[in-house]
C-alpha cells in the first residue's frame, strides 16, 4: 500500500443530518434536529477539535460518523470510500474508534483491565493465540502508562485519570486510524488532564492516528487541534485553523464564546473586554427560523430570520456561516 | 478584626475505614469586601472548609479543632440556634449544581419569599416585594411572572441566577459560592461572574469562591488560597499567585493549563495522582508528587513562610532559597 495512493481526506462528512423523534404529546412527535446539514473533512493525520455549548450537537456529531446512530440523512466518506451498507460499517470500526467522556461510566465493573482491553480484539477476532492476546494486550498498557501488574485489577481500583488511560488502550486495541474523542479530559483535575493531553499529542506521533476532538473547554481544544470548528444549536458557524480562530474569529457566537473564556491570567481579565451574551441557548426543539444565533446576535438583520446563511470561504482555509461577513 | 478569621481549622469525617482529615490545620483571613479565592482538586478540602464555616457537613463530618470567628463572635461550638440565624442571614451560600439546589415541587416564588420571611421581620406582602425585586436585581426579565414558575421552566443558567438571588436576599454579609458555574456553558459562566462580580461592587459584601478552574478564579478574586490534601500550600493576593508561584504544587498546576502562551508546547504536568486521604504521608503531602522533593520534605511538612506581607508559602524550597541567601550575604 503506498502512502501516495491514500486519500488527503481521511474522514469527509458531506451534509450530515441527525434527527430525532421526540414526543410532544401522546401522539404527536416533532423533529429535533441535533445535527442539521453539517459539511466539513478531517484530514489524514490532523486533530479537527469540534467546540461548542451544551446541546449544540457535537456529541451526535462524533457518534453519527461512527455510525453509533444512523445518519437522517447525508454522507460519511472515510478514505474515499462511503460509508453505507452493514459491511462498509464493520470494516469501518475496524479502524475507526471513541473514546468517552466518562471514565467511570464507560469501564464494566465486572471486568478486568486486561478484559476491557482486549475486548475489541475479541470482537473482531484479532489474535492467533491466547499469548499473542495477552502480549498485545500488555503493549496497549505500556503505550497509555499503566503497569502489567494492573491486568489483572477491575476498574473500581482504578483514579480517574487512570481508568480515562484504560478507555484509550481499549480504542487503540483495534489499530485504528482514527478516533473519536468525546470530551476525554473534562472530568478530570487539571494536573491529571495535562498528563492526559500530552498522552493525545505523544500517541498521535507514534501511531499517526487522526482525532476528532470534541471538548468544551476551548483552552485544551485550542492546545491538541490544528484546525477548529465551532457548531451553534446542529449548526456548523465556524471552521478555521486553531490559531486563526482564537485570534481572528469571525462569526459573532465565534467571538462572544472566545471572550467567555475565562484566561487564568489576573491582568489579561482586568483588562479583557468580554462580549456578554444575553439570554440563553434556544430550544433545539424551538430552534429560530434561518440563522439558530439570530436571537442572541447583535448584528442580526430581517435577512437572518429568511434562511441559514452559507458557510463561505472569507480567507484561505477560514470558513464562517454569517450575513455580515 | 477582620469579617472572618478561621483559625487552624480541623474537620475529620469519621469513616468505617478511619479518619479522613478533610480539612487539615486551615487558617485565613477575610475583610470586608473582598473576593478569596480557593483553589484545588478533587479531594483537596476546599468544599469542605466551605461547609465548615457554614457548620453543613454530612453526618460524619465533625470539626475537631480550631476556631471560625465572624466578627469577633465564635461560631465554632455556637450550637444550632446561633448558626440558624447565621446561616442564610450573615452567610449564604450558593452550590455547584443548580438543577438539584431548588425544590422542584414549589414555585421560585415561594422559595424565594421562605428565606426574606425566616430570617426579617417581613410580612407575606413585603416578602414578595422583596423577591421581585431580588430577581431583577440578577437580571430575571419579567419577575413577576417567574415568580409563578416552577425549577424546570428555568434553564441552568436562570437557575444559578434564582440561587444567588436567594442567597442575597437577606443580605449577608459573606457569600460562599461553591463551584457556581462549574456545571454551565461557557457563555453563560461569563454572565454568572459577570453578575457576582456587578452585585459585590453594589451591595460590597465579601465572596469566597470556590473552584478548581483558575480562569475563573483570575476573573473575580482579590486574594487566593491554593489548598492540597486539606491543608493550604500556599495564599497570596492572585497576582503573587499567578505572577510568583512559591510553592511546587502551585506552580505544577499554572504549568498544566494551556494558555496562550505556550503554544505548540507540551504541558507540564504533574505526575502521579492525587493523595489518599487515609494514608497520609508524614511529611508534605505533596512531597511523592513533587519533582523537586528534598530528603525533608518526606520527613516532616514546612510550616507556611511569609514570603512578603500578603503572600505565604509551605514549602521547604523557600526555606532552603532563603538559607542560602543568608549564608551568601553572611559570608
Amino acid at each position: 500500500m503506498s502512502e501516495q495512493q491514500k486519500n488527503d481526506n481521511l474522514v469527509e462528512i458531506r451534509h450530515l443530518k441527525e434527527y430525532f423523534n421526540v414526543n410532544v404529546g401522546f401522539f404527536k412527535s416533532r423533529p429535533l434536529k441535533a445535527v442539521d446539514d453539517v459539511s466539513f473533512t478531517i484530514k489524514r493525520g490532523e486533530t479537527l477539535g469540534l467546540v461548542g455549548e451544551s446541546g449544540c450537537g457535537k456529541t451526535t456529531v462524533g457518534r453519527t460518523i461512527l455510525n453509533l446512530y444512523k445518519p437522517t440523512s447525508g454522507e460519511i466518506i472515510y478514505d474515499g470510500k462511503p460509508i453505507k451498507s452493514k459491511s462498509d460499517i464493520k470494516g469501518f470500526r475496524k479502524k475507526a474508534t471513541m473514546v468517552f467522556q466518562d471514565p467511570y461510566s464507560s469501564l464494566n465493573p465486572r471486568m478486568t483491565v486486561s478484559d476491557i482491553i482486549a475486548e475489541p480484539l475479541d470482537v473482531h477476532d484479532m489474535y492467533k493465540s491466547k499469548e499473542e492476546r495477552r502480549e498485545r494486550i500488555l503493549e496497549l498498557m505500556g503505550y497509555v502508562g499503566l503497569n502489567s501488574e494492573h491486568a489483572s485489577r477491575y476498574a473500581h481500583e482504578f483514579s480517574g485519570g487512570q481508568r480515562q488511560r484504560i478507555g484509550i488502550a481499549r480504542s487503540l486495541a483495534i489499530n485504528p486510524e482514527f478516533i473519536v474523542c468525546d470530551e476525554p479530559v473534562s472530568a478530570l483535575d487539571v494536573s491529571i488532564q495535562a498528563q492526559v493531553i500530552n498522552m493525545f499529542d505523544e500517541l498521535q506521533e507514534k501511531l499517526g492516528l487522526t482525532y476528532l476532538f470534541i471538548a468544551h473547554d476551548l483552552l485544551v481544544v485550542r492546545h491538541i487541534s490544528d484546525r477548529i470548528a465551532v457548531m451553534y444549536l446542529g449548526k456548523l458557524v465556524e471552521l478555521a485553523d486553531a490559531k486563526e480562530i482564537y485570534d481572528h474569529p469571525q462569526h459573532p457566537y465565534s467571538k462572544s464564546l472566545l471572550s467567555a473564556v475565562p484566561v487564568p491570567d489576573p491582568k489579561t481579565a482586568r483588562a479583557n473586554k468580554r462580549i456578554v451574551l444575553s439570554g440563553d441557548i434556544p430550544s433545539p426543539l424551538n430552534a429560530p427560523s434561518g440563522c439558530p444565533f439570530r436571537t442572541r446576535c447583535a448584528y442580526a438583520t430581517a435577512k437572518c430570520a429568511e434562511a441559514m446563511p452559507e458557510l463561505k470561504e472569507i480567507s484561505s482555509g477560514h470558513f464562517a456561516a454569517c450575513n455580515i461577513l | 478584626m477582620s469579617l472572618l478569621e478561621v483559625k487552624d481549622l480541623r474537620t475529620s469525617f469519621f469513616t468505617d475505614a478511619g479518619e479522613v482529615k478533610a480539612v487539615n490545620g486551615v487558617s485565613f483571613f477575610l475583610d470586608k469586601g473582598k473576593v478569596l479565592g480557593i483553589v484545588g482538586e478533587s479531594g483537596s478540602g476546599k468544599s469542605v472548609t466551605a461547609y465548615s464555616i457554614m457548620q453543613i457537613l454530612a453526618g460524619t463530618g465533625k470539626i475537631v479543632g480550631g476556631s471560625i470567628k465572624l466578627n469577633g463572635q465564635e461560631l465554632v461550638g455556637a450550637g444550632e440556634k446561633v448558626m440558624k440565624d447565621i446561616r442564610g442571614n450573615r452567610i449564604s451560600i450558593i452550590f455547584q449544581d443548580p438543577m438539584t439546589s431548588l425544590n422542584p415541587t414549589y414555585t421560585i416564588g415561594k422559595q424565594l419569599m421562605e428565606a426574606i420571611l425566616l430570617h426579617t421581620g417581613r410580612n407575606k406582602q413585603e416578602a414578595y416585594d422583596r423577591a421581585v425585586e431580588m430577581l431583577k436585581l440578577v437580571n430575571v426579565n419579567e419577575p413577576e411572572k417567574r415568580m409563578k414558575q416552577y425549577p424546570h421552566e428555568f434553564s441552568g443558567g436562570m437557575r444559578q441566577r434564582v440561587m444567588i438571588a436567594m442567597a442575597l436576599a437577606c443580605e449577608p454579609d459573606i457569600l460562599i459560592a461553591d463551584e457556581p458555574t462549574t456545571a454551565l456553558d461557557v457563555t453563560i459562566q461569563a454572565q454568572i461572574i459577570e453578575l457576582m462580580k456587578d452585585l459585590q461592587e453594589e451591595l460590597g459584601m465579601a465572596i469566597i469562591m470556590i473552584t478548581h478552574d483558575l480562569g475563573v478564579v483570575a476573573q473575580i478574586c482579590d486574594e487566593v488560597i491554593v489548598m492540597y490534601a486539606g491543608s493550604i500550600c500556599e495564599q497570596g493576593t492572585a497576582d503573587a499567585i499567578f505572577y510568583d508561584p512559591r510553592h511546587e504544587y502551585t506552580k505544577g498546576l499554572l504549568s498544566s493549563i494551556p494558555t496562550t502562551s505556550n503554544d505548540g508546547e507540551r504541558l507540564r504536568p504533574i505526575t502521579g495522582t492525587p493523595i489518599d486521604l487515609l494514608n497520609m504521608p508524614k511529611g508534605c503531602p505533596f512531597a511523592p508528587r513533587c519533582d523537586n522533593a528534598m530528603k525533608i520534605c518526606l520527613r516532616e511538612r514546612a510550616d507556611s513562610m511569609q514570603i512578603d506581607p500578603c503572600h505565604k508559602a509551605a514549602c521547604w524550597i523557600n526555606v532552603r532559597d532563603m538559607m542560602k541567601k543568608e549564608g551568601a550575604a553572611g559570608e
